[in-house]
């Protein structure tokens, strides 16, 4: 091996570095006059800002820091994702809502877009009006809002957003995405590759990256490694997880789960819910190709939601889950509701032992968490 | 060998010895759980039984701070192995001193299980900062309970649902209605929890409140499904463990050969 190839665990925490390191390349891209568009959530068409000459930043919405500040003006009883968002963009705690230019939000939940009202208050916000069904008319309405996004992009940059551009956008994106996928499913080895947390951390850690090319070689490498490198000595249960965003609370409940079992697979939005999918390139009307892959992600705000369950169940086989690990964010309604419908699925349709937690960002139920999740591993 | 089981839990500490010689134990928890792993070994040293010649497991919110155990593994399991040794199908209701939880086993193994969030109503907490109020332990509470007609506590939370019992103690009630109330209420609960998983036609209660008949009795009557307390049933954890320091040992000689 030459010494310039970084051994892998560093390049492991180099992954789980990015957010915090990323602060001064944003800073960079600013002084440089480049435009930065912050994002809420994976329902955003990164390649319209994109294809506007844009980076695309993940705003902070992950620690109990800020959620003080925000209760402030939200309700307490309200999902810790929203409250974090919004009390980060308040305190101005957030540098990556401070450079961007310009924040898009979508009507996932009814929590953020009543949030979003709150938030225009400081900083321009676009919010695209996301239909909550995948019929034809939602494809639509929702293809309607790109072009309004389209408008709003080049209004604000001074650009025009060309068909050219927009496609090369979308080959990088899904380039990007088919690199993602490549390292994540190296977990498809049992025992797997590394650790989840490792591969969360490099997962989590992608998004705030700006180089989009040097992105999707660095991970396919790092795939090749890994393969190279082989399963990790022992055995041990294979965990998929499932339900919200789990960036704010992936360390405590990973390192609960990874005592006696491996997390293989994420289904989350941080994982192969929002990645799985490619963009069609070959289109004729790349709009409505770009809004059909959007639409078609498997979030609990979509009734019913089928992409949701078969992409579960596809994950349960190809990654041979022993156990499935619902997380469900305090008060988030449709994920928690759903919860149920997941666990008929997996418990009695594919005979799978399945699991949900509810938690919030603070370490108030570590103990809690280490007590249920060792002893559903312990049963598995 | 000895096989020694030590279950720490909110309220109380129980060790369970199998093996040359079978003794059980209880202490209190109290506020550090390091403090009462300690007293364990020296109450195990005073008894006889040399940890040199002994596998312990620990387990409940405090066996990660008992540093002479040779594993640690959590109390749904051992409550599981304590109770699958009489009951190898069965539901367990586990009534603790700061939560609840729920366990079906199959075969001897833990199916599925389920615990109360992050509430202490139908818990013991809940009997126990009422029978404070009411001016006596908790075996007393229940023996006056016997002779009262419950009256309603509905409050999900222990703190307003001791308001209610003052309010009651205000209005000048009979001790024995409110303390019948207070059973009623963290039965209701309990029920509640157990009845959000598939029971078993054997439910079995376990935990510091299953000595006590009453108790076993209003789970049944609000699950509409006899709940038979375990003997010895405070040890069922313990007991678990001492049952899983067995099978390390088995398992240990299994890989020897």
């Amino acid at each position: 091996m030459g010494e310039y190839i970084k051994e892998l665990p560093d390049v492991f925490s180099e992954f789980s570095e990015q957010r915090r390191q990323s602060f001064l390349t944003a800073m960079e891209y600013k002084k440089q006059g480049k435009p930065l568009v912050g994002a809420f959530c994976t329902y955003l068409p990164m390649e319209l800002p994109l294809a506007a000459g844009a980076s695309v930043v993940s705003l902070c919405s992950v620690s109990d820091e800020t959620i003080p500040a925000a209760e402030q003006d939200l309700p307490r009883n309200l999902c810790p994702l929203i409250k974090a968002s919004y009390g980060f963009a308040k305190t101005d705690k957030c540098p990556y809502f401070y450079f961007s230019d310009l924040v898009i939000g979508e009507t996932t939940c009814d929590g953020k877009k009543k949030m979003y009202e709150f938030l225009s208050q400081f900083k321009p916000i676009h919010v695209m009006e996301l239909p909550h069904t995948q019929s034809e008319q939602a494809l639509q309405l929702w293809k309607s809002e790109l072009y309004r996004l389209k408008a709003a992009l080049e209004e604000r940059f001074h650009t025009e957003i060309t068909e050219e551009k927009l496609r090369a956008a979308v080959r990088l994106r899904n380039q990007v995405r088919r690199s993602m996928i490549e390292f994540y499913d190296t977990m498809q080895m049992d025992p797997p590759p590394m650790s989840g947390m490792d591969c969360y951390n490099v997962l989590n850690g992608a998004p705030f990256r700006f180089d989009l090319e040097n992105l999707a070689k660095e991970l396919t490498e790092l795939a090749a490694r890994l393969r190279e490198r082989g399963s990790l000595p022992e055995r041990k249960p294979r965990i998929l997880l499932t339900g919200c965003p789990i960036g704010g609370v992936y360390k405590k409940v990973i390192s609960a789960l990874e005592q006696s079992a491996y997390v293989v697979a994420f289904e989350n939005c941080g994982g192969a819910k929002a990645t799985h999918e490619l963009v069609d390139e070959d289109a004729d009307d790349i709009y409505e190709a770009l809004a059909r892959r959007y639409l078609n992600i498997g979030c609990s705000c979509m009734t019913p939601n089928p992409n949701r369950m078969t992409l579960l169940r596809k994950m349960i086989e190809d990654y041979k889950i022993d156990g499935v690990v619902e997380v469900v964010l305090q008060t988030c309604l449709t994920y928690s509701v759903e919860s149920g419908l997941i666990r008929q699925m997996v418990t009695k349709d594919l005979g799978v032992p399945y699991i949900s937690i509810e938690t919030d960002y603070s370490m108030a139920d570590t103990a809690q968490l280490q007590t249920r999740l060792g002893a559903f591993t312990e049963m598995l | 060998m000895n096989y020694i089981g030590i279950d720490i839990g909110s309220t109380a500490a129980k060790v369970a010895v199998l093996g040359e010689t079978q003794q059980y134990f209880v202490l209190p928890t109290g506020w550090s759980s390091i403090d009462t792993a300690r007293a364990i070994q020296e109450q195990l040293q005073q008894r006889g039984i040399s940890l040199d010649e002994s596998l312990v497991v620990s387990t409940g919110y405090g066996r990660s701070a008992v540093n002479f155990a040779d594993k640690q593994i959590t109390e749904i399991t051992c409550h599981a192995a304590g109770c699958a040794e009489k009951y190898p199908n069965c539901s367990v209701i586990d009534v603790g001193g700061q939560d609840t939880k729920t366990i079906r086993i199959v075969d001897g193994v833990v199916s599925d299980f389920l615990m109360n969030d992050k509430c202490s109503a139908g818990t013991g907490k809940f009997i126990e900062v009422m029978a404070n109020r009411l001016g006596c332990d908790i075996d007393h509470l229940f023996e006056i309970a016997e002779r009262g007609s419950a009256l309603p506590i509905s409050s999900l939370c222990t703190v307003f649902a001791e308001s209610e019992v003052i309010n009651h103690v205000g209005a000048g009630k009979p001790r024995e209605d409110i303390a019948a109330g207070v059973v009623d209420s963290v039965a209701a609960k309990v029920a509640g929890l157990a009845g959000r998983l598939a029971l078993s036609d054997q439910v079995v209660l376990t935990g510091g409140l299953s000595h006590l008949p009453l108790f076993a009795q209003s789970i049944g009557k609000k699950l509409g499904h006899p709940v038979q307390p375990l003997e010895n049933g405070r040890y069922a954890g313990a007991y678990g463990a001492a049952l899983l320091a067995q099978r390390l040992e088995e398992k240990k000689n299994r890989k020897e050969k």
